[in-house]
């Protein structure tokens, strides 16, 4: 069974929601601690995050970058905007597909829920052509069918 | 069509209230172009275009009846915004079962030292 439920709301943001067993600061470190972003944000099996930089203070930077076996990658670089450890986290991310994707701000929460936690991940766009486009680059880094088609745009 | 290249214009073409509207109003059945008009308090060539820019998006479809030209919900385009979210649903699931089993290793380890 699905813990995730993720949906739309108007023609701006789209809303994830999930629960982990593991308390609010714990879920919060693993968001901002390279040592275990590492560990978990990689999308389809075979990427791995070779780079990866966070600083986790208002104005402090982001850089995460991704590969796979066969020698492709792709880059995203952001700063931190607001943070309340453990309860909330806003950044401002951007993706190089090369070319940059207009910022992107992801407002992310972290609630108690009984002993775990519920997440809330709103990302926010600029316009509906912007969000269609990290729709798209988001559909291609999420199905494993496509890498050749994600190669060709990188 | 590439699917990408068609979600553009099917985000695009949902962006607009009004076109959203439409698209409601089609949900429920088919409709002429005098029809969707009127709740709109829009002439018919601004609906026309409306129609025209969800045809373009894949998102409606449309039939001849004498001089009627009936718009209906397209199926593929209705199924190609549903496909997107699959895609980002199926990530980001892979995401978070890792981050689970992160998080049961960061307690287990945190269990060891204070033992």
């Amino acid at each position: 069974m699905s813990k995730l439920t993720l949906k739309t709301e108007g023609d701006r943001q789209v809303v994830v929601t999930r629960r982990f067993a593991a308390p609010p600061k714990a879920v919060y470190r693993a968001h901002t601690d390279c040592e275990l972003l590492r560990r978990w944000l990689l999308g389809p099996e075979g990427w791995t995050m070779p780079v990866c930089v966070s600083d986790p203070r208002p104005g402090g930077k982001i850089r995460f970058e991704w590969a796979n076996q066969n020698g492709a990658s792709f880059y995203l670089t952001g700063e931190y905007a607001e943070l309340e450890p453990p309860s909330r986290l806003v950044h401002i991310e951007r993706m190089y597909l090369p070319d940059p994707t207009p910022d992107n701000r992801v407002e992310t929460t972290f609630e108690p829920d009984g002993t775990g936690t519920l997440l809330t991940v709103q990302m926010t766009l600029p316009d509906a052509a912007t969000r269609s486009a990290m729709l798209a680059t988001r559909m291609e880094y999420g199905m494993e069918a496509s890498y050749s088609r994600l190669e060709t745009l990188l | 069509m590439t699917p990408a290249g068609n979600l553009d214009a099917t985000f695009a073409a949902l962006a607009d209230p009004t076109r959203r509207a439409i698209l409601a109003r089609l949900a429920k059945g088919e409709a002429t172009v005098m029809e969707l008009a009127k709740p709109f308090e829009m002439s018919q060539p601004a609906v026309s275009q409306h129609l025209k820019v969800l045809e373009d998006a894949g998102l409606i479809v449309r039939r001849v009846e004498g001089t009627k030209r009936p718009r209906r919900l397209a199926q593929a385009g209705i199924d190609a915004v549903d496909q997107w979210l699959a895609m980002l649903h199926k990530a980001l699931e892979k995401n978070y079962d890792r981050l689970d089993q992160v998080l049961f290793d960061l307690d287990r380890n945190r269990k060891g030292e204070t033992r």
